[in-house]
């Protein structure tokens, strides 16, 4: 599989760590129910078809990015980083 | 012996002057450069090559190319011998050695074929009916004999001495196949000046051509090729890859494929490899891999003698080689007559034509006269027979009269198949197509052409064509000014008809399906009677296609066969996918260099040159390979070794590598922010030029990593991990930067790798320090007191990093270098240290010290154990969030009765803990329920003179001076323990500090 890093161009997976799907919302931990966090640790979107989800560029530029894959046959619709530009502070 | 006496008297891609010497059963033979061993065979007069997997019948050589089901041979002898290779696609060499299969004691004489006279017993699902029960005997009984009885070649007892490679490679096109329609694919593509790579995988490029007298614009076909070949070659962007299989298609254009570098040699050149496995990254792709001729199922089909028509004109044309000199075509179609007419022009006997299509057709008859042969429109073999070899055959004639026909080959053809197995790797359907009688390429995958005979049009026009116009697609599609559609040259015209006859009935004896897993068409009708009648259920209960030829000659017939059973269309019968790989690949090919000491890389450290120099015993400790011992002279075990080690730390001074720890720089206006949600303990108070511990847990709770944190500047940290962990804390802190935080304005990098660094530890360490490090940098315990950092130089100059961290619990230092000074560093600091006797300890005494001083390690840390746990409960602030945090206090987690950190000292002292014992109560048997946790490390402590351990205990440091049984059945040891502090060395910490 050739995922098209934004920063690096196509590269095979085997350059990548893989971590389910994307657009996580992290509870705060002092707020959170132990409940919401439980949800946020262990169940993630399994769908047979489109999802958004994250890979590690390890063996590359180090930058997380959202791949949105069709989980039926792999096509590839977009490769984002999970970090937009301008999401600094002060940037 | 006069050898040759089927080859013919000239033609052929052999070369005549070239002989070459061979052995098969032990017997010597020749053939020429150019031939396999299947066409050498059968130039010998050889026809009796194996014996089938399950009745051990004789068999011969069914084709001429990879889809061979019958003449599987052991290659080669001793460690390179190698079972279950295709006669048909070996390629001869001088001196090689081939031995038939599954035969005992000789193959002319089997004892074995007896399981044909059993044969009600071997029939569809036997192995489920007969060998039910009692499961018990399947072990000891029934698998012993199944294996006896039924099978294939042996491996080699001995380890491969040869290499493999793996290798990459990237083109705009890949063609697959170098017969007219990839020649034709890749000269446009290379034309228009696209990166071309053409694998084929025979050792000759032509595909079908060879094998067939053909003419293009009036002149020979070979001439077309030459030139074409010519042509190729001359093209800089073009790869010609001959003796290459392309086995499978993955995701995205990446194709699998493996070049036979050396197999057709002896042995493999001077640092050349067997075979090299290539994984190909194509833009597009032209699948041209042609089609495998369809057998006929009919009583003894599969009687040496029998050959597909395809796979005769192979040998005839290609080979110089006669495989009969009686000669009968039985066909179905136009397409095999040219069988008749080139075994005619070779010097064979046609005695009959046996077209199983009823209207007797005119042009047919006259052909048949003139080669002197009897033509028997709607006609039909029965059986063929003879004792080994085929003898004659019985003929069913239009008119229901019954003829014998002696003959010694009987050529066969029932239209072809494409070989599209790669449009079907990533899922794709293959569809049934009418026209063609064939199952073609449905929805083919993305990027993928497919051309000529593998699309399912079976003449040479309609190759040259698709081969032209798909490639000028693909490359225009790329941006590539595509070349002029090539001339069309002239082609005589090409008759096609076909009506597939799927099965003769009536025939005595066997008709098989499978050749290579002995399935018969009875076997299919089982299946069909006992409800097994979807293709993949047809598959498993005959194990039809599942032999190592995948069934490529057999999986039609049994569709047809099931089909016919029950009464439904081949189309709405369906067929099953094909999964790669496409023929049998060498497990060697796959895994290249990557086996034995090289399965993975080594990682060295920058000061291992100077730790070999010294005398060091290497241990491999995750990738890398540390420094376990240093030995001296008259020390004859590795624990008097690494007392000495440990005893010089505590009373003088020590030198150990700990360049392997990750280390990560973090740097920005949030970093101490940062450092705060990813480890438990508070980070905002740490001053400049302090370390601090710092304990990190994963998100559900339990703890991942630790290791010490400085900060070098008010937004600049220097973070250490352990050396296991140390690409997943980058990957971690990545994500949590990335994904969680983005709005933190802070950026991270490795620098593991930059620095080399050494722990100098033990009362004298200051003072071998002082001597290396630059004035006017005062490392005074004023100075610089625990836990203190600094950047310095050392050495005239050398930039450094120095860190008063202790592991061991003595004084003691990390000095950091750049990774280049790292040999230079250690032998600097030895040479300053030997007044003071300074010792350079392995990971082996940097253990001892550690547990002597009772800090946990990676075997505490081992995933399942919380801060709590580990007595570093006090670490998780209360006032913050962090990862972990809240998952932290789920009840399991938080149980009080959770096994917990303590020392442990045997109360024999001469008793040797191990690491793993269970702990039990002194009167406890042992049984899960009663297992109190386990010991998870022990050392020898030269400095308390007995063994110590650290281990996790229901309640923990609560049952100090209490005494349980470690239980150890693995290596036999249970005797009684104390439960103490594991902190067994100075618990004040006035050592560190002083
Ligand atoms: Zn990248």
């Amino acid at each position: 599989m050739l995922i098209s890093c934004p920063h690096c161009g196509a590269r095979d997976s085997q350059e990548f760590a893989y971590l389910g799907a994307a657009d996580l919302q992290r509870p705060d931990g002092l707020e959170a129910s132990l409940a919401a966090m439980t949800d946020y640790v262990y169940l993630r979107e399994n769908p047979a078809g489109r999802l958004r989800e994250l890979w590690y560029h390890r063996g590359g530029c180090g930058r997380w990015l959202v791949v949105t894959r069709d989980t039926r046959n792999h096509r590839i619709e977009a490769v984002e980083p999970a970090r937009p530009k301008g999401t600094e502070a002060g940037a | 012996m006069t050898h040759h006496p089927f080859r013919t008297a000239s033609g052929g891609f052999i070369d005549r002057s070239k002989p070459v010497r061979f052995r098969f059963d032990g017997r010597d033979y020749r053939g020429f450069e150019g031939d396999t061993l299947a066409s050498a065979l059968l130039a010998e007069g050889v026809r009796l090559v194996g014996r089938s997997f399950k009745y051990h019948r004789p068999r011969g050589i069914l084709s001429a190319g990879p889809e061979e089901p019958n003449a599987l041979v052991e290659l080669r002898s001793g460690a390179r011998r190698e079972p279950n290779t295709r006669a048909t696609v070996a390629e001869l060499f001088e001196g090689l050695e081939a031995t038939s299969q599954n035969r005992w004691p000789s193959l002319t004489f089997d004892l074995m074929s007896v399981n044909g006279l059993f044969a009600p017993g071997l029939v569809a699902g036997f192995y489920y009916k007969t060998f039910m029960w009692p499961s018990a005997f399947w072990e000891k009984l029934y698998e012993p004999l199944i294996r006896r009885a039924a099978g294939l070649g042996r491996a080699a007892n001995a380890e491969d001495p040869d290499h493999y490679e793996k290798a990459f490679a990237f083109c705009d096109l890949l063609v697959i196949g170098s017969g007219p329609a990839g020649l034709a694919a890749a000269l446009a593509a290379g034309r228009s000046g696209a990166r071309v790579i053409l694998c084929e995988q025979d050792f000759r490029l032509g595909g079908q051509l060879l094998a067939e007298r053909r003419e293009i614009d009036g002149r020979p076909a070979t001439e077309w090729l030459a030139e074409t070949i010519a042509e190729l070659a001359s093209l800089d962007t073009v790869r010609l890859m001959p003796r290459t299989t392309v086995f499978g298609l993955y995701d995205h254009g990446v194709f699998g494929a493996v070049e036979r570098v050396s197999d057709h040699l002896p042995v493999p050149p001077p640092h050349q490899p067997r075979q090299r496995g290539w994984r190909i990254y194509a833009k597009r792709s032209v699948l041209a891999a042609g089609a495998i001729e369809r057998p006929i199922v009919f009583a003894g089909n599969d009687k040496p003698g029998v050959m597909l028509a395809s796979a005769v004109r192979s040998y005839v044309n290609r080979f110089g080689v006669l495989p009969g000199r009686k000669a009968v075509l039985f066909t179905a179609g136009d397409e095999a007559w040219s069988t008749a007419a080139d075994l005619s022009a070779a010097g064979a006997e046609i005695v009959a034509i046996i077209d199983s299509r009823p209207d007797a057709n005119p042009a047919r008859a006259d052909l048949a006269r003139k080669l002197g042969a009897r033509y028997l429109a709607g006609g039909a073999v029965t059986a063929a027979r003879g004792w080994q070899q085929l003898d004659h055959i019985t003929v069913r004639e239009a008119s229901g009269a019954e003829t014998v026909l002696p003959c010694d080959l009987l050529a066969v053809s029932n239209g072809w198949n494409p070989a599209l197995h790669l449009t079907s790797h990533q899922n794709g359907k293959p569809v049934w197509n009418e026209a063609a009688q064939a199952f073609v390429p449905g929805d083919v995958p993305p990027g993928m052409a497919v051309a000529g005979n593998a699309a399912g049009r079976w003449t040479l026009a309609e190759a040259l064509v698709d081969g032209d116009r798909l490639s000028r697609e693909a490359v225009a599609d790329l941006g590539f000014t595509p070349a002029p559609a090539a001339r069309m040259p002239a082609i005589e015209a090409e008759a096609t008809g076909l009506l597939p006859v799927w099965r003769v009935k009536g025939g005595r004896g066997k008709a098989f399906v499978d050749f290579q897993n002995d399935v018969t068409d009875k076997d299919v009708e089982i299946a069909a009677r006992e409800g097994f009648r979807s293709v993949e259920h047809l598959k498993r209960y005959t194990t039809l296609g599942m032999a190592t030829d995948q069934g490529k000659t057999s999986n039609l017939s049994g569709l047809a066969l099931m089909a016919e059973q029950t009464g439904q269309s081949i189309a709405a019968t369906g067929t099953t996918r094909f999964r790669p790989p496409y023929t049998p690949v060498a497990i060697g090919a796959l895994a290249g260099h990557h086996r034995g000491r090289d399965f993975r890389s080594t990682r060295l450290s920058p000061t291992h040159e100077w730790s070999r120099q010294a005398g060091a015993v290497f241990i491999e400790s995750g990738a890398w390979l540390r420094a376990q011992y240093y030995p001296q002279p008259g020390e004859n075990d590795w624990l008097t070794s690494v007392n000495r080690e440990v005893l010089a730390v505590r009373k003088g001074v020590g030198l150990c590598d700990v360049s392997t720890l990750g280390k990560i720089d973090i740097q920005g206006r949030d970093a101490a922010t940062f450092l705060e949600r990813v480890y438990t303990n508070g980070w905002a108070n740490l001053p400049v030029g302090k370390a601090r511990y710092g304990l990190m847990l994963r998100e559900d709770g339990f703890v991942f990593d630790d290791g010490t944190t400085s900060r070098l500047g008010e937004n600049h940290f220097l973070m250490t991990t352990t050396t296991a962990n140390a690409e997943r804390v980058m990957q971690h802190l990545e994500f949590c930067h990335q994904v969680l935080w983005p709005e933190l304005d802070l950026h991270m990098a490795s620098v593991s790798d930059q620095w080399a660094q050494a722990a100098v530890a033990g009362p004298r360490s200051r003072e071998t320090l002082a001597r290396l490090v630059d004035a006017p940098h005062d490392i005074s315990n004023a100075a610089f007191p625990y836990l203190a950092v600094r950047e310095i130089t050392v050495a005239g100059g050398i930039p450094a990093r120095l860190f008063r961290l202790s592991f061991s619990g003595e004084l003691a230092y990390e000095l950091a270098v750049p990774a280049r000074y790292g040999d230079a560093m250690m032998a600097a600091l030895m040479e300053e240290g030997r007044d003071f006797g300074i010792t350079p300890y392995g990971i082996e005494a940097l253990g001892v010290l550690r547990i002597e001083k009772g800090h946990v390690a990676g075997n505490e840390l081992n995933g399942q154990t919380t801060a709590r746990d580990l007595g570093l409960g006090g670490l998780m602030s209360p006032r913050k969030d962090y990862i972990g945090r809240l998952m932290a206090t789920r009840p399991a987690l938080t149980e009080p009765n959770r096994p917990m950190l303590a020392g442990f000292k045997p109360v024999n002292k001469a008793d040797r803990l191990r690491a793993g014992a269970h702990f039990l109560d002194l009167s406890s048997t042992a049984t899960m329920e009663n297992d109190l946790g386990f010991m998870t490390s022990v050392a020898f402590s030269p400095h308390l003179g007995h063994w110590i351990g650290l281990g996790l205990i229901r309640g923990g440091t609560s049952r100090i001076g209490e005494r349980v049984r470690a239980h150890d059945p693995v290596r036999g040891g249970d005797f009684e323990v104390e439960i103490c502090s594991p902190v067994f060395i100075d618990p004040e910490g006035v050592r560190l500090r002083g």
